[in-house]
């Protein structure tokens, strides 16, 4: 246990430093942009004075030194101030706040659709290897691989919403009404062909890699026991098969959360869905950046989460891993 | 039938050789027509717009009456393009960087790992929006975007292969006869990690066109009329409530096609350079 407690520090600590260099990063590339943030806050036509904007610059530090300006941010930051958004006229933290549950609920359906998907397509191909479902499969998975989740967005629009009429063509709520009078029907809705999107390219990696599994298990000599002991293939499978492929496949799901969030920029503009991705891809266009830092600190916290989720879940889950004394 | 008898006689190494050349040659010919393309062929023809494919445009036309198979070539030509100066760079770094972490050790590899944690911690499609944002925008920002954030994956593999062979005892020989850590990175150690280079070079293409079409889909970079994947298929998406199909349908499949020929030479590639991988 003790040792389990020191692994779990010595990985939070490299993650605390990686969210630091992280923020440092994102805040370098978006601060030396040529896009003028004076320009982008009074709008190209308003005829605004060299002296106007002399004072909007020394009010936003814009002529201090790189590094002070971080520690502004950082210290603003630490305080929970994130600035004030300028396409949107909102506080940063506002904004973050109402995007947030949106685009977490998006993922969070996305996620496990395409686990519990993913994972039982790959344990039903790994084990009838070689039959005509198997190649389906594994074909199925090659084909989604290559096609990029906004094309896919695309086509279910294209099907769904304009050729059928079942579902609408965007947003999370119906145009034009109260959010309190949206019903949770309605939401669902709304949520359901975007998180069928997103989860879509989730399945192949997830279902290969089982299938993968299930198949190296099937060769274990303890399989081959078991099957001399008369136990039916499915037997096999749930008894000593899915114990087995269960935890990488858990990790491996938890670690790809950063193309999930990839994936959500693009499927929540197809669908026009208010997240944290339409309002990413808008903040970048517009020269918004206290937005795009929000979010994209957002973002890298999703991740850092999802992985240290997946390291922390593969010490504990795994005997192995905890009594070897060495984490992922 | 008498190509496929012709086929069955070949042995397997000859086919995948066969099937390798016919994708590498029907790739070139894609990029080699959409730059040798006369802009007319794509250009607004009034008297033709909205058509439903047909023989005389196989893809159908747009809105404006622009070729939707000549654009979309063309924007296919570009992606290849693209996918091809930023898998060649990333591959590069990863190269560089690999051989660096793992032949110096000590600090200069906890550096570099940290980096590509680093790299890795930033979703992919927030950190090119991100690059592209740094650089303003424009095809600039596309290209640079793509090409300098393909590198930690391959930087891994790479460093792992090296850590394999560092004391290997042809490597500790050599060494000991006094060569310099350079000569022997550059004379033992690349020529064994070459193989996994390649192919990974190869693998690292379906991702950066993918996210060059992503990238651009969203608005980043190239200018609104430019004949690009990612654009043709956000116009589409624009105008998705007239209900014409083959603006999503064709370009679209296009794409996954050209993504999965890249898939494919990888894989015929990897079983001629590593027969055992032939085996699974």
């Amino acid at each position: 246990m003790n040792q389990l407690l020191k692994q779990a520090i010595s990985t939070l600590i490299r993650m605390v430093l990686l969210l630091v260099g992280v923020s440092m990063v994102t805040f370098l590339l978006v601060i030396s942009s040529p896009i003028d943030p004076i320009d982008a806050y009074v709008g190209a036509e308003s005829n605004v004075s060299q002296e106007q904007r002399d004072n909007i610059a020394e009010y936003w530090g814009l002529n201090n030194p790189p590094v002070e300006r971080y520690f502004t941010w950082l210290s603003n930051l630490i305080k929970g101030d994130m600035g004030t958004s300028i396409s949107y006229q909102k506080p940063v933290t506002e904004i973050l706040g109402s995007r947030f549950l949106a685009s977490l609920t998006l993922m969070a359906v996305a996620w496990l659709l395409s686990g519990i998907f993913g994972f039982l397509l790959g344990v039903m191909s790994g084990a009838m290897q070689g039959s005509i479902f198997d190649k389906c499969v594994k074909a199925l998975c090659f084909v989604l691989s290559s096609t990029p989740t906004f094309w896919i967005g695309l086509l279910f629009l294209m099907l769904f919403s304009v050729v059928l009429g079942w579902f609408p063509i965007g947003l999370s709520v119906p145009i034009g009404k109260l959010s309190s009078e949206v019903t949770l029907l309605e939401r669902v809705h709304h949520l359901i062909l975007p998180a069928f999107t997103l989860s879509i390219t989730g399945i192949s990696g997830i279902a290969l890699h089982t299938r993968q599994k299930i198949i190296d298990v099937l060769k274990m000599d303890y399989v081959l026991f078991a099957k001399a002991r008369g136990e039916s293939k499915w037997t096999l499978i749930r008894r000593h098969g899915l114990r087995n492929i269960a935890i990488p496949a858990i990790t491996l799901q938890f670690a790809s959360i950063s193309e999930l969030f990839g994936g959500s920029v693009l499927a929540e503009n197809v669908f026009s869905y208010p997240g944290l991705g339409s309002a990413a891809s808008a903040a970048g266009l517009k020269g918004d950046v206290p937005l795009l830092l929000g979010i994209a600190l957002c973002s890298v916290l999703f991740v850092f989460a999802g992985n240290l989720i997946a390291n922390l879940l593969y010490g504990i889950l795994n005997p192995q891993i905890r009594e070897g004394g060495k984490l992922g | 039938m008498k190509n496929l008898r012709m086929n069955s006689k070949l042995n397997r190494r000859t086919k995948t050789v066969v099937l390798a050349g016919v994708i590498i040659l029907l790739l070139v010919s894609i990029s080699i027509f959409g730059i040798v393309m006369s802009p007319e062929l794509y250009a607004p023809d009034y008297s033709a717009k909205k058509m439903v494919p047909s023989f005389t445009h196989p893809f159908g036309t747009d809105y404006l009456g622009r070729d939707m198979f000549f654009r979309s070539m063309k924007g296919l030509s570009t992606s290849i393009l693209i996918g091809m100066l930023a898998a060649t760079v990333s591959a590069f770094m990863a190269l560089a960087l690999g051989l660096l972490a793992a032949t110096a050790g000590g600090w200069v590899d906890k550096v570099v790992s940290y980096f590509v944690d680093l790299f890795m911690g930033v979703p992919h499609m927030v950190l090119l929006m991100l690059i592209s944002f740094m650089l303003g925008g424009g095809l600039k920002g596309v290209i640079i975007g793509v090409a300098v954030t393909h590198w930690p994956n391959l930087t891994r593999i790479i460093r792992g292969e090296v850590m394999q062979v560092r004391n290997a005892q042809y490597v500790k020989a050599s060494r000991k006869f006094g060569t310099s850590k350079l000569q022997v990175a550059l004379r033992h150690i690349v020529p064994h990690v070459l193989p996994q280079f390649i192919i990974g070079l190869i693998l690292l293409f379906p991702h950066a066109i993918l996210h060059e079409a992503g990238l651009t889909f969203l608005g980043f970079g190239l200018p609104i009329d430019a004949p690009a994947i990612g654009i043709i298929l956000s116009e589409a998406l624009k105008h998705i409530a007239t209900g014409m199909w083959w603006l999503v349908f064709f370009p679209g499949v296009m794409l996954v096609i050209v993504v999965m020929l890249f898939d494919k030479l990888g894989e015929q590639i990897k079983l001629l350079m590593d027969p055992g991988s032939a085996q699974e």
